[in-house]
């Protein structure tokens, strides 16, 4: 499998780690309601099909990716920096 | 017999090798099969169950039956294909599956038991008693059937495994990946032409043919020195194309010197490729497939495509008198290659009656062969047509059920092939792998001109979709006869007889039928029952037949049949080139620190830290344990000083803004109001509140920490400081930069630390500099380096860090002044004694299930903040006093010993897991004590300090009653790393 870097392009699976998914970067506030950091730390849906995950380019450049994906044909959607996201999310907020 | 003819093997190379210890001579260019037959030995294994004779089949790599161990003894490679096999001087190969000898094997008996061992014999048989499985009938079973065996011990490791990448992947050197290769190469794309054979050519180089005029053979040389010459076209020869799989990516198995005499010279014997496209052109070819008539497995029966190769190509002649079976059209051009080299032909037949084959030799029209016969190989055949049956004397008989495209990579990815009735065959379905088109006969297309056609074409369209312009090229003229089939599978055999379809599996008609009968109709249920495709070959010339028979017992159509999923590798490959890097180094690289040298010196023995080396001890001379270096070492820091490498220990340089917000939000404690030049101990968790790390992080200055992790979690750690930067506060202007190897840095321990410092310091200390947990740069020997105030010992410690380059001779000079002061250096076992006897946590007690609280330690969560991990740690489960807390343990009872892992129980209960108090995590014999001391979890801990409680090891069997102390044992004030 080939993953796109955001930063360094196509690179082999080996370089990545993989760390699962993408609402890892939602983090709650810390006096949230304990079902939500129920959900944040433990709770995980495993869909067949696109979903989006966080990978990490440990054998590279160290940056973390979100990854959206296809998990029924194993096809790379898009690939985008966390920071990128994340700074988006915050804009729109 | 050895014909005036063969294209590929050099009579002036004769090379000498040995088949089951006889001596024999072929050439250069032979396989082993080739060579074998040249020599009239048909002969070469016995079939998997019922121990038949079976000889060559194919002359590729789909071949069931002649498998060969080669170079039998230390390091032998079993089941090695003799058609694939290419001669070299002083070969040794056996035969296999066969006792006491390949000619008179004693398990041949189980052909005459058959009726007892057909399909499904397995679950019916050996049921009773149920212990008599295990221990009698499995390897009973297990020593009959089989093939070669691996020798036990290996004999080199010369595998390995390589990266490729190129624009136009051709999978395979026929017509069509030639002329593939060729439009690319002249497009100027990267190209890679991976084929299984020796040389390019496929099927031109063992048949007859023109092109443009002129042997094909001439066509092949030159295209071969155009690609030859281009500089983005790499050919892979003796390239298998194993597997696909996502996103271009593509397993091929090279035999890189398996092939040479004397086995491999600085090379190694076969390459693992990981070959990465953004387009493939799958120019696979085709399979000849056989058909099932009644004892068709004889040794010199073959199909008529291999008996072409072996008389164009290698000029080796099966035998003396040949018949032809088939029901299309490509099997004419055997006839023809039997009459040009000289051969007689016996008969003809031809299951069509309305086939137009003309020629002077019997010709049977709408018949059949019925039957084979003759004592081990085949001697004769019987032959079925409208006026009954007739037997016919020949020692060869080459067998055409038409071609199968060879669609098997097409399929990696769940794609499903397509029925195609003109061709009577499975093509690949358009689009199943991403990327991967089709062309010649592995898309259908028969003839030379269509492969050639289809080449280009297919080619063509993939320059364009990449963006390049194709060259002008003439497609070449060849041979364009259309492909003429009319289905046969099976040929209706007598009661009693069998008719194989799975060789490598011994699967017949009748396993096939039996299987429907006990209603496994489905194909996948179908091959599961009889093992029909599931040997070595997959099934490569059985599948489709089998399921045509399969379609044919169930009344179904074959596309309604469909066919099993395609798995990789298309042919084996040895676990050792798939696992070359996975073994020593490879699995596991050697990190050495820049003072490995003086270890090693020093016959410290080593031990592994993650990928680290660091030393045990430092054996002196006189003492035979490691306990009395460890105990020496000990006693040296205690009383005077010691020196220690730590350079493992990660070391993360943090820099900017917002650094020490960065470090409050890790930590559980705060590091933003940590003073310039001081260092503080932080704990770090994990986001459900569980410890994930320990480390001291020192300030250099406003903006620049630096950062120290235990060595097993340095990289968990980086990753994680990573995650909380981009993932959760991409905001802050923060970097991190691992300097683990930037760095070498030694402890300096004991009441004499400071005297050993000043000894290499450019200005020596005082006794009130370097307050404890203070830091900052010096200069050493006129080498810039930092110091820390800081212990794992609890002795009067620092820590001294200079530039990796001057580790070597800073720790030489470090380690002769210590002794002058009556120290030494010091390895891991002192040191985890020295932290034991102080309490210290490492990972023996931070394993992942460890919260501050059970440590103790909930002070150092910081009310004042947020931090990773702090609202998962106050889960009230988390916060439960039952759980098992940290504390220090000695024995008081006859039993002097404690031992890590063992487990706590209360003196009057039972030792059982539901009475578990807790267990031990590290242990240590204190030289200062005299006694062990030892550090465990143990539940109600603060209730229970100065009871008694049992420690039970039951995997050394040592029991000892135990006294429950606090942790710290040596220095509890801390005085002495104050001092």
């Amino acid at each position: 499998m080939r993953v796109i870097c955001p930063k360094c392009g196509e690179r082999d699976l080996k370089e990545f780690y993989y760390q699962g998914d993408v609402l890892a970067l939602g983090r709650p506030d810390p006096d949230a309601d304990e079902t939500l950091w129920n959900d944040y730390l433990h709770n995980r849906d495993n869909p067949s099909g696109v979903r989006e995950d966080l990978w990490y380019h440990e054998a590279g450049c160290s940056a973390w990716i979100v990854v959206t994906r296809n998990t029924a044909t194993h096809e790379i959607l898009k690939t985008e920096l966390a920071t990128s996201r994340k700074t988006a999310e915050e804009g729109n907020a | 017999m050895r014909l005036d003819r063969g294209r590929l093997i050099n009579r002036a190379r004769p090379l000498r090798f040995t088949f089951d210890g006889v001596s024999m001579t072929g050439y250069a260019g032979d396989t082993l099969a080739s060579a074998l037959l040249a020599n009239d030995i048909r002969l070469l294994g016995r079939s998997f169950k019922y121990h038949r004779p079976r000889g060559v089949m194919t002359a590729g790599s789909e071949e069931p039956n002649a498998l060969v161990t080669v170079s039998p003894g230390q390091g032998q490679e079993p089941n090695v294909r003799a058609t694939l096999l290419e001669l070299y001087d002083g070969l040794k190969a056996e035969s296999q599956n066969r006792w006491p000898s390949l000619n008179w094997d004693l398990l041949a008996i189980n052909d005459f038991a058959s009726p007892f061992l057909g399909a499904g014999f397995y679950y019916k048989t050996f049921m009773w008693p149920k212990a008599f499985w295990e221990k009698l009938y499995e390897p009973l079973i297990r020593r009959a059937a089989g093939l070669g065996a691996l020798h036990g011990t290996s004999k080199d490791k010369s595998y390995e495994k390589a990266n490729a990448f190129c624009d136009l992947l051709v999978i395979g050197g026929g017509p069509s990946g030639v002329m593939a290769a060729l439009e690319a190469g002249r497009a100027g794309l990267d190209v890679i032409l991976a084929d299984e054979d020796v040389t390019l050519g496929g099927r031109l180089l063992s048949d007859e043919g023109e092109i443009d005029s002129s042997p094909a053979m001439q066509w092949l040389e030159t295209v071969k020195a155009e690609l030859n010459a281009m500089e983005n076209v790499r050919i892979f020869n003796r390239t298998t194309v194993t597997g696909a799989y996502d996103n271009g990516t593509y397993g091929a198995l090279e035999r890189v010197g398996n092939h040479l005499a004397d086995g491999p010279k600085g090379l190694v014997r076969e390459c693992f490729w990981r070959i990465v496209s953004k387009r493939t052109i799958l120019a696979s070819g085709a399979l000849e497939r056989i058909i099932a008539f009644a004892n068709n497995d004889r040794p010199g029966i073959m199909t008529a495509g291999a008996l072409r190769s072996y008389i164009n190509r290698y000029g080796a002649a099966p035998g003396r008198s040949y018949a032809i079976f088939g029901n299309n059209d490509s099997a004419f051009e055997t006839a023809r290659c039997l009459q040009s080299a000289g051969l007689h032909i016996a008969a003809y037949v031809d299951s069509r009656s309305d086939s137009t084959l003309q020629g002077d030799f019997p010709i049977f029209r709408g018949a059949v062969v019925s039957n084979t016969a003759g004592r081990g190989d085949l001697q004769s055949i019987t032959l079925r047509h409208i006026g009954g049956e007739d037997k016919i004397s020949s020692d060869v008989l080459a067998v055409s059920g038409g071609w199968n495209p060879t669609v098997h990579l097409s399929c990696h990815m769940n794609g499903r092939p397509q029925w195609d009735e003109t061709t009577q065959s499975f093509l690949p379905q358009s689009g199943a792998i991403p990327g991967m088109v089709y062309a010649g006969a592995a898309a259908g297309h028969m003839s030379t001109a269509a492969c050639l056609r289809s080449g280009s074409e297919i080619a063509r369209k993939v320059i364009s979709d990449l963006g390049a312009k194709a060259a002008s090229l003439t497609l070449p003229q060849a041979e364009d006869t259309p492909y003429a089939i009319k289905p046969l599978w099976s040929v209706n055999t007598r009661k009693g007889m069998r008719a194989w379809v799975d060789f490598q599996n011994d699967v017949t008609v009748k396993d096939i039928e039996q299987s429907v009968l006990e209603n496994y109709r489905s194909v996948e249920h179908m091959k599961r029952y009889t093992t029909q495709g599931m040997a070595t070959d997959q099934g490569k010339n059985s599948n489709v037949t089998a399921l045509a028979v399969l379609a044919d017992v169930t009344g179904r159509g074959i596309p309604e049949t469909g066919t099993t999923t395609y798995r990789p590798p298309f042919s084996p490959v040895s676990i050792a080139a798939m696992g070359s890097e996975g073994q020593g180094k490879g699995f596991a690289p050697e990190r050495f620190g820049s003072t490995h040298q003086i270890m090693l010196e020093r016959g410290a023995p080593l031990i592994e830290a993650g990928l680290w080396y660091r030393p045990s001890y430092f054996p002196q001379a006189g003492e035979k344990t490691w306990r009395q270096s460890c105990d020496r070492e000990v006693l040296a820091v205690r009383h005077h000083v010691g020196v220690c490498d730590v350079s493992t220990l990660g070391k993360i340089d943090i820099k900017g803004p917002d650094a020490a917000k960065l470090l409050d939000f890790v930590y559980t404690n705060t590091f933003s109001t940590l003073p310039i030049g001081r260092v503080k101990y932080g704990l770090m968790l994990r986001e459900d509140g569980y410890v994930m790390d320990d480390g001291t992080t020192a300030r250099l200055s406003e903006t620049h920490y630096l950062m120290t992790t235990t060595t097993a979690a340095a990289s968990q750690v980086m990753g994680h400081l990573e995650f909380v930067h981009q993932c959760l506060h991409p905001e802050w202007d923060v970097s991190f930069n691992s300097v683990t190897e930037h760095w070498t840095q030694f402890a300096i321990a004991g009441p004499k630390a400071r005297q050993l410092l000043s000894a290499v310091l450019d200005h020596p200390l005082k006794d009130a500099d370097w307050a404890f947990m203070s830091c900052g740069a010096v200069s050493i020997l006129g080498v810039k380096g930092r110091l820390f105030r800081i212990s794992f010992s609890g002795e009067l410690g620092f820590e001294l860090a200079v530039p990796s380059r001057f580790g070597d001779s800073l720790f030489r000079i470090l380690i002769t002044k210590a002794e002058e002061l009556g120290g030494c250096v010091y390895g891991l076992e002192a040191l985890n004694v020295l932290r034991v006897e102080k309490g210290f946590i490492t990972h023996a007690e931070i394993d992942g299930r460890v919260t501050v609280m059970d440590l103790g330690l909930q002070r150092m969560v910081s009310q004042k903040k947020d931090c990773i991990g702090k609202t998962a740690s106050e889960r009230p489960g988390l916060m439960d006093c039952e759980r098992p807390r940290l504390i220090g343990l000695k024995t008081v009872g006859a039993v002097k010993q404690l031992t890590a892992g063992a487990h706590l129980f209360n003196e009057k209960d039972p030792v059982q897991s539901a009475y578990d108090q807790g267990f031990i995590t590290s242990v240590a014999y204190s030289p200062v004590l005299e006694r062990y001391h030892g550090l465990a979890f143990l539940k109600n801990a603060e209730e229970r300090m100065g009871e008694k409680i049992r420690m039970v090891d039951h995997l050394r069997d040592i029991e000892a009653l135990c006294e429950i102390i606090p942790p710290v044992a040596v220095d509890p004030k801390g005085e002495r790393i104050r001092a």
